[in-house]
């Protein structure tokens, strides 16, 4: 059984139908790059998914527990979700190792000091530990989104969300955060990645989706995807983004 | 011009210092507790159409829209006559803290809305639940942003509290300004008498003006807000 099941999730808003029916499984230890023009919904999938937002139709499982379900307890199934947002939102008024000890101590009630030794170990994962009392502000781009990975990694997710994890970073940072992502992705992470570095999907993904005005309208493995996509839009979609972005990684 | 001090009337000017001070103390922490739940209330109170947002909408507006003057007069003279006896330190404190809560309120609220939304958006997506998510994120940054505000409140409650001078007609229950108010139309020195108690009031507001400077340093969060000098 796939891990996690999406099934005709629909969101509006206002007058603008921003899904329009995405289904999807995604199987444990895969990673899954979401591609596509902006404003085409992949954002807002990732955020369906565990509900920061709150799809209109439509239903997610992880595992047997249905996301979308009321009788759902949504905060025991977000902890095992891990999300890494596009501009970071590491908490600014704590240290990067607080910022990571933060959910183990008040959501997975660790006690204080096994929250602080994982903490450091995941802090450790991402190359951070001796920046481990820096706050964010004091911190580069690419450093907060690895702290930030490693605040998803500490609660043991059985899957991450990363919502363009390098949009926002100067492109000399994009690398390390790349790195730390490609490292997951071989470790056996489970992984669904909006993003527009080609590179890195060709090379980690082991599932491309090609998503258009809210809906899917191709996905495959990458060779398939860049050499003989089904589906012309997909192959134009992927020349003008491999020739923005380059192939950095 | 001949100015006369006399030290006899500092025991007596001290005793009202501190009972100013006894009643700003109380009422910003009563008003801060107060206020932090109003606050809270107009941001996370359900929208617009609760109950609950109502109610602090509507306290909010009269506590700020009637005098301060009024309101400790409704409370003084008003609830004896249904029964409730207040003395004038306790009527004072009552309509000081009701007051200074529906403006601290708005602070709160300023505050708590300055706060980055994805601040609660990432304490939610590791599983805290809203209220884990403002008490350990939300709050913790919305109380450093409210020191300067809350600072100006604090000092004009110092100064406001003069008005408890109205209700308070025996010497132990007068403020700084009642007992001056006492001491000089007993000597006819009103001149010196109100310099000495300005100085006064202009002591206690440096003391709690530097106080909070050093709460505001010590809380800041390291790497933001530092100060650009010559800029």
């Amino acid at each position: 059984m796939a891990l996690l099941r999406v099934e005709d999730l629909h969101k509006r808003y206002g007058h603008e139908e921003v899904l329009k029916g995405v289904t999807l499984a995604q199987d444990a230890g895969e990673t899954k790059v979401v591609i596509g023009p902006s404003g085409t919904g992949k954002s807002t999938l990732l955020r369906c998914i565990n509900r920061l937002t709150e799809p209109d139709r439509g239903r997610v499982w992880l595992e047997d527990t249905e996301i979308t379900s009321r009788q759902t307890d949504i905060n025991r199934v977000r902890a095992k979700i891990g999300f890494v947002f596009q501009d970071f939102n590491l908490f600014t008024h704590l240290t990067a190792l607080d910022n990571v000890r933060l959910g183990l101590v008040r959501v997975r009630r660790m006690p204080r000091a096994a929250a602080t030794g994982r903490a450091m170990a995941e802090l450790e994962r991402v190359g951070l530990a001796a920046k481990a009392d820096a706050y964010p502000a004091q911190l580069s781009g690419g450093q907060q989104q690895r702290v930030s990975i490693a605040r998803a990694l500490a609660m043991d997710p059985r899957l991450i969300l990363f919502d363009e994890p390098t949009s926002a970073l100067d492109p000399e940072l994009i690398g390390e955060v790349l790195s730390v992502m490609i490292q997951l992705a071989r470790d056996g992470m489970t992984m669904i990645v909006v993003t527009h570095e080609m590179g890195f999907a060709r090379s980690v993904a082991d599932e491309i989706v090609f998503m258009e005005g809210g809906v899917i309208v191709e996905q495959g493995p990458p060779d398939k995807m860049f050499r003989s996509p089904e589906v012309p839009r997909t192959g134009e979609f992927l020349r003008k983004i491999s020739e923005l972005y380059g192939e950095s990684q | 011009m001949n100015l006369v001090f006399d030290p006899a009337w500092l025991p007596r000017l001290g005793q009202g210092v501190s009972l100013t001070m006894q009643l700003t103390v109380y009422c910003m922490g009563l008003g801060a507790a107060l206020g932090a739940a109003l606050g809270l209330v107009r941001v996370y109170g359900g929208g617009r159409w609760s109950p609950l947002y109502w109610l602090a909408s509507v306290y909010i507006h009269f506590f700020r829209g009637t005098p301060l003057l009024v309101q400790l007069l409704g409370i003084y003279l008003g609830l004896p006559t249904v029964g409730i006896l207040v003395g004038p330190f306790l009527a004072g404190l009552l309509a000081m803290t009701l007051n200074t809560a529906a403006y601290q309120a708005e602070y709160f609220r300023g505050a708590i809305q300055s706060v980055k939304s994805g601040q609660m958006m990432a304490a939610r997506a590791v599983g805290m639940t809203r209220t884990q998510a403002i008490r350990h994120v939300i709050m913790p940054q919305a109380l450093r942003l409210i020191i300067p505000p809350w600072s100006n409140e604090l000092i004009y409650m110092l100064k406001y509290s003069s008005i408890v001078s109205m209700t308070a007609l025996r010497p132990e229950t007068m403020d700084l300004f009642g007992t001056a108010r006492s001491i000089a139309t007993r000597n006819f020195r009103y001149f010196e008498v109100y310099i000495l108690v300005a100085l006064f009031y202009l002591a206690m507001v440096l003391i709690l003006t530097v106080a909070l400077r050093w709460v505001e340093r010590r809380v800041r969060i390291p790497g933001l807000g530092t100060p650009s000098r010559g800029v």
